[in-house]
C-alpha cells in the first residue's frame, strides 16, 4: 500500500532529539576483540555454522587480507582500527527463543521504546488499522526474535534470520548466498562474508503474493562493535514481497561500523520492493561519534519481466556510503531506485546507486532527492550502464539537492556507459536552496521556522516519500523534521 | 482600543528608506482601503507589518490590540492572529494544498488550545469554504500554487483567510489580475468574512474592488506616507483624475 503523503503529522514530533539513543543493559556474550582467522572460526562455531559456511568465510577472510580499503568515495574519516572491534555480541540466550515470550523482558522493551512490534497483534506504532507487519530483530550480532513466522510458512513464505536459514535452507542459501555479491566483491562487503552474524532470510515462492509486509529491524546496542548482518531475498517466478529494513543505535562518542550486505534476487515475473529507512545514530554536531554506514546492496533481476526496486531514507549515520544496484539481466526487467538523503551537522554521505542494463528493453528510473544542511557534504553518484545486448533498454534519472544554509555541499556524479546505440539514458539534475519567499510565506500562516523547513523539505521529497509503504510513510516524513533539527534560524 | 494603530511608522529596505512616517488607524469591524501609485510603499508595510526580515523599521511604532506587534516575529504574529494574503502568492512544490491549509490551521489551533483537527474532520471543515471560492478537491490536492493561474492563486489565498479566521487581514492586490467573475468570487468571499472582530486592510491600485467590497475608509499612500484620508468618495476621486497629483505633493 502507497501512502497518501500528507506531511502534517511530522509536525507534532519536531523539537525531539535523536530519540533512540538510549543503551539496554543487557548480559552479552562477546568474542574477543580483534579479527584473524580463529574469530572467524569462533564466529562460525557460535553460529553452528556447517563446514561449507565455515570454508566461505574463512575464503572471504583471506582475501580480505589481500584488499586495500577503498578511498575513492568522497568522505573524509579518521582510519579504521579492524583490530580494535568486536566482531561478535549476542545478548546471552540460552538458545534461540522458541516463543515471543522467552525473549528477555529487557528487550522486549527496547523494541517497545523504539516502536517496534514484537507482539504479533500489533501494529506499528501509531497507525491504526495498518496491514500487519512480520518483524525480524537483529539486536548487534543476533536476531532475537521473529514474528508471524508461522503463519507465513502455512503459504510457504520463508521468513527467519539467516543463521537458520543456512540450518534449515541449505539448499537455498548455497545457491543464492554470494550470487549477487560475491565474497570478494568489495572490501566491506568482504569483510561481511568473513564475519557476518546474522541477518534476514526471506523466499517467497512461485506465484505467492506475500500478504504481509516483511521487516527487520537492526539495532546496535554493544559498545564497540561492529555490525555486520547479511540480507538474502529471492522471490521466485510470479512472487512478489515488500520488505522494510529500519535501524538505530544509542549515542556514543565514538563511531561503530556497520558493513551489511544485502543481495535480492527476482526470476521470471517476480517483484521485490525494499525500503529502508536508515536512522543510525549521526553523531553529536560536532562529529564525534556516530555510525558509519558502509553498505553494499544489489539485487539481480534474473528474470523476464521481473522488478526490483529500492527505497531509502538516508538520515541517520555519520557517514553514510552505500549505492543500492540493480543488474537488469532478464528482458523486459525494471530496476528503481528511490532515494532521499538528508545530511546535516558533520554528516557524510555519498550514495547513489547503479543500473546494469544486460537484457532487452529493460528500464530503470533514478529519483533521488539529497538535502544538505549544516557544514554536511553530500554527494550522488549513479552508474548506468547499457550493456551491449541492452537494445531499447532506456533509463531516467532525476537527481535534485536542496541546500539549507551557506556551509554546506552537494555533489552530482552520474556516470553513464552506453555500449548499445539503441538504448536511452535520460538525466536531469537540479541544485536548489529553500527560499526566504517560502519560508516567510510559511510562517505568515503560522509555522514555526522549524515546522516551514519540515514541511518545505517533505514536499521536496514527495515523489520518493510516496514509494514507501504507509507504516514508513508517517515516521519517515517526521523523521525528515527531526533530522533538520538546527538547521535554521 | 483600536485593533491596530500604526504611529509615524518609518522603515528601509537595503538602507532604503521606503516608509516615512506612515499614521494609520484601523478599529475592529472596520475595513480601509490604503490605495497609491506602483512604488508607494503598499507592498512594504503590508510585510513589516506580517514581520518579513529584511524590512527594517527605523522609527515609529504599531501597536495590534494594544500590544507591541514589531516586537513579535513573522509567525508569532500569525498565531496571533495577523493574516496577509500575498500579491505575489509563492509556491511550494510537492506540498499539496490541503496539506498547507492544515498545517497552518492546526499551528493555530495549537496556539489557541484548541484540539487539531484530523484529515477527516479538516475536510469537512474546509469543504464549504472551498465550494464558495469555486475551488475543487482537485485543486486542493495540487501542490501549493504550482501552476496555478493568477486567479486561482488569489481565490487560495481567500481560502486560506476563510480557515485561518484572521482578527486583522491585510490583502495585497488581492484583485489584480483577476477578470470581473474572479474578481467577484473573491470579493464575495472577503464580504463573507467581515465581522466585528475583524479588521481588514484592502490594498489596492485601482477602485474598481471598492465596487465591490466597500471600505468604510480610503487613504492614499504616496511615497511611504499617508497624504490623504477620506470615505469611499476618494477612491472614485482617485480614479478619476489618476495618482498625478500625489506623485507631485509628496516630492
Ligand atoms: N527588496 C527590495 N529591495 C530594494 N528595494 C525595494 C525592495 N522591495 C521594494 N523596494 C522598493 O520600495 C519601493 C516600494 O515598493 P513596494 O512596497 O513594493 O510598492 P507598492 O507595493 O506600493 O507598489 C519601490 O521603490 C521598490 O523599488
Ligand atoms: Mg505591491
Amino acid at each position: 500500500m502507497v501512502a497518501n503523503v500528507d506531511a502534517l503529522e511530522q509536525v507534532q514530533s519536531l523539537g525531539e532529539q535523536y530519540k533512540y539513543g538510549f543503551v539496554t543493559d543487557i548480559d552479552v556474550d562477546l568474542a574477543p576483540k580483534g579479527l584473524n582467522e580463529d574469530i572467524v572460526r569462533l564466529i562460525s562455531e557460535k553460529k553452528g555454522d556447517p563446514e561449507w559456511m565455515l570454508e566461505w568465510r574463512l575464503k572471504a577472510y583471506r582475501h580480505w587480507l589481500t584488499m586495500e580499503e577503498p578511498r575513492w568515495q568522497k568522505v573524509a574519516f579518521a582510519p579504521i582500527d579492524f583490530q580494535d572491534a568486536y566482531y561478535y555480541a549476542a545478548p546471552k540466550l540460552s538458545d534461540k527463543p522458541k516463543s515471543l515470550d522467552e525473549i528477555d523482558p529487557k528487550l522486549l522493551e527496547t523494541y517497545e521504546k523504539l516502536g517496534i512490534p514484537l507482539k504479533e497483534q500489533e501494529v506499528l506504532a501509531g497507525v491504526e488499522g495498518a496491514p500487519r507487519v512480520a518483524v525480524d530483530a537483529v539486536f548487534d550480532s543476533v536476531s532475537v526474535a521473529t514474528t508471524y513466522k508461522a503463519k507465513l510458512e502455512e503459504i510457504g513464505v520463508i521468513f527467519c534470520s539467516i543463521s537458520e536459514a543456512i540450518k534449515d535452507h541449505p539448499e537455498l542459501v548455497r545457491k543464492y548466498l554470494g550470487s549477487v555479491v560475491p565474497y570478494a566483491d568489495n572490501f566491506y562487503a568482504t569483510l561481511n562474508s568473513a564475519v557476518f552474524t546474522d541477518g534476514s532470510f526471506v523466499y517467497i515462492p512461485k506465484g505467492v503474493r506475500c500478504p504481509m509486509e516483511l521487516s527487520t529491524y537492526f539495532r546496535i546496542n554493544q559498545e564497540n562493535t561492529g555490525q555486520f548482518e547479511r540480507t538474502l531475498i529471492i522471490a521466485d517466478e510470479g512472487a512478489h514481497v515488500s520488505y522494510l529494513e529500519g535501524c538505530t543505535a544509542p549515542m556514543r562518542d565514538e563511531h561503530q561500523l556497520h558493513a551489511a550486505v544485502v543481495e535480492l534476487i527476482t526470476l521470471d515475473d517476480a517483484e521485490i520492493k525494499y525500503s529502508t529507512v536508515q536512522n543510525w545514530y549521526p553523531g553529536d554536531a560536532e562529529g564525534r561519534g556516530g555510525i558509519f554506514n558502509f553498505v553494499t546492496k544489489r539485487g539481480a533481476c534474473r528474470g523476464r519481466n521481473s522488478k526490483i526496486s529500492w527505497t531509502q531514507v538516508e538520515t541517520g549515520s555519520a557517514i553514510t556510503w552505500k549505492y543500492p544496484s540493480c543488474i537488469l539481466q532478464g528482458d523486459n526487467s525494471v530496476g528503481e531506485f528511490y532515494s532521499v538523503a538528508i545530511t546535516n551537522n558533520a554528516q557524510q554521505a555519498d550514495t547513489g546507486t547503479k543500473m546494469i542494463h544486460i537484457g532487452k528493453n529493460t528500464s530503470s528510473r533514478i529519483i533521488s532527492k539529497g538535502i544538505s544542511t549544516g557544514r554536511a557534504d553530500q554527494t550522488y553518484r549513479g552508474l548506468v550502464r547499457m550493456q551491449r545486448g541492452a537494445h531499447g533498454a532506456r533509463n531516467y534519472t532525476q537527481c535534485d539537492s536542496l541546500l539549507i544554509g551557506d556551509q554546506c555541499g552537494a555533489h552530482t556524479v552520474p556516470y553513464i556507459e552506453c555500449q548499445n546505440p539503441t538504448a536511452q539514458v535520460e538525466h536531469e539534475a537540479t541544485t536548489s536552496r529553500i527560499g526566504d519567499d517560502q519560508l516567510f510565506y510559511c510562517r505568515q500562516r503560522g509555522l514555526s521556522n522549524e515546522e516551514a523547513v519540515s514541511l518545505i523539505v517533505n514536499g521536496f521529497c514527495r515523489e520518493v516519500l510516496q514509494t514507501l509503504p504507509m507504516e514508513f510513510a508517517v515516521e519517515a516524513q517526521k523523521l525528515v523534521g527531526i533530522s533538520l533539527e538546527g538547521s535554521v534560524g | 482600543m483600536a485593533l491596530l494603530e500604526i504611529r509615524n511608522l518609518h522603515a528601509t529596505v537595503d538602507n532604503k528608506p521606503i516608509l516615512n512616517g506612515v499614521d494609520l488607524i484601523l478599529d475592529a469591524g472596520e475595513v480601509h482601503a490604503i490605495m497609491g501609485p506602483n512604488g508607494s510603499g503598499k507592498s512594504t508595510l503590508s510585510y513589516v507589518l506580517a514581520g518579513r526580515d529584511g524590512y527594517d523599521v527605523t522609527d515609529g511604532e504599531v501597536l495590534y490590540d494594544g500590544r507591541d506587534l514589531l516586537a513579535m516575529e513573522a509567525d508569532e504574529r500569525a498565531r496571533e492572529g495577523v493574516f496577509l494574503a500575498f500579491q505575489y502568492p509563492v509556491e511550494i512544490p510537492g506540498v499539496a494544498g490541503l496539506t498547507f491549509l492544515k498545517t497552518a490551521a492546526n499551528a493555530l489551533r495549537r496556539h489557541r488550545g484548541e484540539g487539531e483537527l484530523d484529515a477527516m474532520d479538516f475536510l469537512k471543515f474546509v469543504r464549504d469554504k472551498a465550494d464558495s471560492l469555486d475551488i475543487n478537491a482537485d485543486m486542493l490536492k495540487r501542490a501549493v500554487n504550482e501552476g496555478f493561474s493568477g486567479g486561482e492563486k488569489k481565490r487560495m489565498e481567500i481560502l486560506q483567510m476563510a480557515v485561518l479566521e484572521p482578527r486583522l487581514a491585510i490583502l495585497d492586490e488581492t484583485d489584480s489580475g483577476l477578470d470581473i467573475d474572479a474578481l467577484k468570487v473573491v470579493a464575495d468571499g472577503v464580504n463573507a468574512l467581515r465581522g466585528p472582530e475583524r479588521g481588514m486592510l484592502l490594498i489596492t491600485h485601482y477602485q474598481r474592488m471598492l465596487d465591490y467590497i466597500v471600505p468604510d475608509r480610503v487613504h492614499v499612500l504616496a511615497h511611504g506616507r499617508i497624504v490623504k484620508s477620506g470615505d469611499k468618495s476618494l477612491a472614485l476621486e482617485l480614479e478619476a483624475k489618476g495618482y498625478g497629483e500625489y506623485l507631485d505633493a509628496a516630492e
